[in-house]
C-alpha cells in the first residue's frame, strides 16, 4: 500500500469514529469525565492524606507497629493523652493569643500603611515597595536574622536598648518574653499581605463615593469610618479569615527563633504537634497526629463560619 | 453554575485550605531501589548522614571501593541526620529500606525496637575489636544491632589567651570547684567564661550529659541530689554571669560561634570543631570536662553506626556483612574517621591517630571514658527520659523553676512516660 493510499483510507475512516462515540455516551457521562482530574487531585492529594492523619490519630502506634502494620484501634485515646498533656492548655492560650494579637496588629497596621499609600503622594510606590521586604525573604532567612537581633547577649535590639539606658531583656530565653518575641516577628511578617490585600480593596472604592462624602461635609475620619472600612468589608473578611488561616499553622518561625521554649513557654499546636512527631528520638505519631487534627478543626470552624457570613451577605 | 454547587465548593475550599495545616498528615513517599536482585552482582543501597559529602570525596569513594571488591554497584543517597530517622522508618514501612543504613547511635535502639534492623548475629558481622562502651549504644537484650564508625565526644576547648590574662592554668582546671574559680578569675577579668549549649533538643541533653553523669547521677533517677548540684551548677554560672544567657537558645553551631569571637575562656564542644578551632586565630586547648570530684567526666558518645536494615530478600546479607566489614575495617575506618575529624572505635586505630596527630590524646582519652545514651540497655526509654530533662534545664535556666523543681517535675514526667 502507498503512502497516500493509506492517508486516504485513514481520512475516510477519522470522521465515522467521533460521529458514533457521543450518540453512545450520556451527557452525564462527558460531565464526569471532565470533572475526573479534580475529583482524583482532590482525593489523592486532600482526601486520602486526611483520612491517613485521622487513621494515624486514632490507632495506638508504637514505633514497631508504624513500621510492621497492626496498630490497634484506640479510639480517642490519643486526644486523650494529649488533652490530659500538661502543655495542652498552655499551648492552646499561646496558639489563642499568638493568632490573635498578630491578626489585629498585622490588620490594623496593615490598613493604616493601606490607606496612607491609597494618597498617591510622591515616592508611594517606592515606599510600598519596601513594605513587601519582609514578604519576599524566605522565612528561614527572616526568622534566623530575628532570633540574632534579639540575642540577649550580642543582640541589636538589647544593644539599642542599653544605650538608651533601658535594661536588657532576654527576648528569646526568659519564659515571659519568648511568646511576645515570636509574636513581634510574625507581626512584621504578616503585614505586607495585609497591605497589599486591602490596598487593591482600596482601588476598588469609586472616588465618587468619596466625592459625595465630601460635599456632604465628612471629616477625614468620618470618611474611613462611614465609607472605606464598610465597602471595605468583603475584603477585610477574607484577609482575615486567610491570615486566621495562615497564622494558625505558622511553625517556621517559632520553630527557627525560640523552638518552642523555654519550657513551652512559646508553644503552640503548630509546634508541640511538630515536636511529637518529629522532634525526639521516640517519635510519638499518633498523639502529633491529634494534635495536627485539632489545628484543622479549629481552621475548619472558621472557614465554615466565613461561608456562612458570605452567604448571609450575599442573600 | 447553580447556588448550591457553588456553595459545595466553597466548602471544599475551606477544607482544602484547612488540609495544609498538618505537616503529619503527608506520606512521604520515598524513593530507593526495591532492591529486588538477586545476591551477587545488583545495585547495594547506601544511606548516610553525611550529605556534606559529594562524589569527589573520599568517603564516598571508599563505598564504591567496597561495592567494587564485594562485587556489586553501590548507590549512595546522603540525608540530612534529623531526616534519616524518619526516612528509614517510612522505607521500612514500605519495604524498601537500604541494604547498610549508617544513623546517629541513639537512633539505633528506637529502630532495632521498630524491627527495622539486622542483629550482627544474623548477618555475621564482626564487633569483637570494638570498644564496649561504644558498642554499649547499639545494643539491647543481649543483642547487638551495628558496629560503630567511629565516635565523637564532648570536651572543653579553651582561648589561651583570655587564660593567661585572667592568670589561669588550664592543667589545675581538674573538677567542679577549681573550673568555676576559673570561671570567676576570667570575669573579674574582665572576660567571659564559658558557653555551651543548653536548647530544647536533643543536642542540650548531649550537652548536659557529662555535668550530670559527672555528678555520679544515673538517668533512672533524674531528680537524685547528684542531678539537683549538676543543674545548679549550670543555673549559678548563669546567674553569677559566668554563662551568658544565650546558651539556653544556643545550638553547638552558635556556642561555638560565641567561643570563637575569642572573648570566652572556655566552650563545651565536640571533637568535629578541632577544624574550626585551627581557623580561630587564637592559640587554643583541650582539656577533658571534670567530673564534680575531679577525675574525667563521662560524656555521652557521639558518632554513627553502621547497620543492616532487615531485607526480604535474606540471600542479600551475605554481600551487605562484607560491605559493612570493609566500611569497619582497621584501614577504611582510619581514612574514614580522619575524613569526619571522628576518634575510631577500635583501640588499635585509636592508637595509629595518636600516633599520627597528637592532638587527638584528650579525646580518645574522653571517648574512653565516654557513654552511649541508650546504654546500660536503657534503650528507647532513653528519648522519654532526654526529653524531660531538657525542658527541666530550660526552666531551671530561664529562671522559671528551682533545680530541685525542675528536676523533680522532669522525674515524675520521664517516670510515668517509661512505665
Amino acid at each position: 500500500m502507498t503512502v497516500a493510499s493509506d492517508l486516504i483510507t485513514r481520512a475516510a475512516a477519522a470522521p465515522a469514529a467521533p460521529a458514533r462515540a457521543p450518540r453512545r455516551r450520556s451527557p452525564q457521562w462527558a460531565a464526569w469525565l471532565f470533572l475526573a482530574p479534580v475529583v482524583i487531585y482532590l482525593i489523592a492529594f486532600y482526601a486520602y492524606p486526611l483520612y491517613r492523619n485521622l487513621d494515624l490519630s486514632l490507632r495506638h502506634y508504637t514505633v514497631r507497629s508504624f513500621v510492621q502494620g497492626g496498630a490497634p484501634f484506640s479510639g480517642l485515646d490519643n486526644y486523650r493523652t494529649v488533652v490530659d498533656n500538661a502543655t495542652f492548655w498552655p499551648a492552646l492560650l499561646h496558639t489563642v493569643l499568638f493568632t490573635g494579637i498578630s491578626l489585629i496588629f498585622q490588620f490594623a497596621i496593615g490598613m493604616a500603611l493601606a490607606v496612607f499609600f491609597a494618597q498617591n503622594f510622591k515616592l508611594s510606590a517606592t515606599l510600598r515597595a519596601l513594605f513587601l521586604v519582609p514578604w519576599l525573604l524566605p522565612l528561614i532567612v527572616s526568622a534566623s536574622t530575628w532570633s540574632w537581633m534579639l540575642n540577649s547577649d550580642s543582640g541589636v535590639v538589647n544593644f539599642a536598648l542599653k544605650s538608651v539606658g533601658i535594661d536588657p531583656v532576654n527576648w528569646l530565653t526568659s519564659p515571659s518574653w519568648a511568646l511576645t518575641s515570636v509574636i513581634i516577628a510574625n507581626v512584621w511578617i504578616g503585614i505586607p499581605f495585609n497591605l497589599v490585600v486591602l490596598y487593591s480593596g482600596l482601588q476598588a472604592i469609586p472616588s465618587e463615593v468619596y466625592e459625595a462624602a465630601a460635599l456632604d461635609g465628612a471629616t477625614g475620619w468620618q470618611r474611613f469610618w462611614r465609607v472605606t472600612f464598610p465597602l471595605l468589608r468583603p475584603v477585610s473578611a477574607i484577609t482575615l479569615l486567610l491570615g486566621l488561616v495562615y497564622t494558625l499553622k505558622v511553625f517556621d518561625i517559632i520553630w527557627i527563633m525560640t523552638k518552642g521554649g523555654p519550657t513551652d513557654s512559646s508553644t503552640t499546636f503548630a509546634t508541640w504537634s511538630y515536636k511529637l512527631s518529629f522532634g525526639n528520638l521516640l517519635p510519638q505519631f499518633g498523639p502529633g497526629a491529634a494534635v495536627g487534627n485539632l489545628l484543622i478543626i479549629m481552621a475548619l470552624i472558621f472557614g465554615l463560619l466565613y461561608i456562612r457570613l458570605q452567604r448571609r451577605q450575599s442573600l | 453554575m447553580t447556588l448550591s454547587s457553588r456553595r459545595g465548593l466553597r466548602a471544599i475550599a475551606a477544607l482544602s485550605v484547612a488540609v495544609c495545616l498538618t505537616a503529619a498528615c503527608s506520606n512521604d513517599n520515598s524513593s530507593s531501589g526495591d532492591g529486588s536482585t538477586a545476591a551477587g552482582g545488583g545495585t547495594y543501597n547506601i544511606w548516610d548522614p553525611y550529605p556534606q559529602f559529594d562524589d569527589s570525596s573520599d568517603w564516598v569513594k571508599l563505598l564504591a571501593k567496597c561495592g567494587t571488591d564485594a562485587g556489586v554497584t553501590v548507590k549512595r543517597t546522603g540525608y540530612d541526620t534529623t531526616d534519616l530517622t524518619n526516612k528509614a522508618l517510612l522505607a521500612a514501612q514500605q519495604g524498601n529500606s537500604p541494604d547498610v543504613l549508617i544513623v546517629d547511635n541513639p537512633v539505633v535502639s528506637t529502630l532495632a525496637e521498630g524491627g527495622v534492623l539486622t542483629t550482627t548475629d544474623d548477618t555475621k558481622v564482626d564487633t569483637s575489636a570494638v570498644e564496649p562502651n561504644l558498642l554499649a549504644a547499639g545494643q539491647q537484650d543481649g543483642k547487638t544491632y551495628g558496629i560503630p564508625i567511629g565516635a565523637n565526644t564532648l570536651a572543653l576547648y579553651y582561648n589561651k589567651k583570655v587564660l593567661d590574662a585572667a592568670k589561669v592554668d588550664p592543667a589545675t582546671v581538674k573538677d567542679w570547684t577549681s573550673l568555676t574559680a576559673a570561671l570567676e578569675k576570667v570575669k573579674a577579668a574582665g572576660k567571659k567564661g564559658i558557653t555551651f549549649s543548653a536548647i530544647g533538643t536533643e543536642e542540650g541533653s548531649f550537652q548536659f550529659l557529662p555535668w550530670f553523669w559527672g555528678s555520679g547521677a544515673q538517668l533512672t533517677q533524674l531528680d537524685s541530689p547528684q542531678a539537683v548540684s549538676a543543674l545548679a551548677l549550670w543555673t549559678d554560672w548563669l546567674k553569677k554571669g559566668y554563662a551568658p544567657n544565650s546558651v539556653l537558645n544556643n545550638t553547638q553551631t552558635t556556642s561555638w560561634q560565641e567561643f570563637a569571637t575569642g572573648d570566652y575562656a572556655f566552650s563545651e564542644n565536640g571533637t568535629w570543631q578541632l577544624a574550626n578551632a585551627k581557623k580561630a586565630g587564637f592559640e587554643y586547648g583541650i582539656i577533658p570536662i571534670p567530673s564534680q570530684a575531679g577525675g574525667t567526666a563521662p560524656a555521652p558518645t557521639g558518632g554513627e553506626f553502621v547497620t543492616a536494615p532487615v531485607q526480604t530478600d535474606t540471600k542479600r546479607y551475605a554481600t551487605t556483612a562484607k560491605l559493612v566489614a570493609c566500611l569497619s575495617s582497621a584501614d577504611n575506618a582510619l581514612t574514614t574517621d580522619t575524613t569526619l575529624s571522628y576518634v575510631a572505635a577500635t583501640s588499635a586505630v585509636q592508637d595509629k591517630q595518636v600516633a599520627a596527630n597528637p592532638d587527638l590524646k584528650v579525646w580518645v582519652e574522653a571517648v574512653k571514658a565516654a557513654k552511649g545514651r541508650t546504654s546500660d540497655n536503657l534503650g528507647t526509654k532513653y528519648p522519654k527520659i532526654s526529653e524531660p530533662l531538657w525542658g527541666a534545664f530550660q526552666a531551671a535556666l530561664s529562671g522559671g523553676k528551682s533545680p530541685a523543681d525542675a528536676l523533680k517535675a522532669a522525674q515524675t514526667t520521664a517516670a510515668s512516660a517509661t512505665k
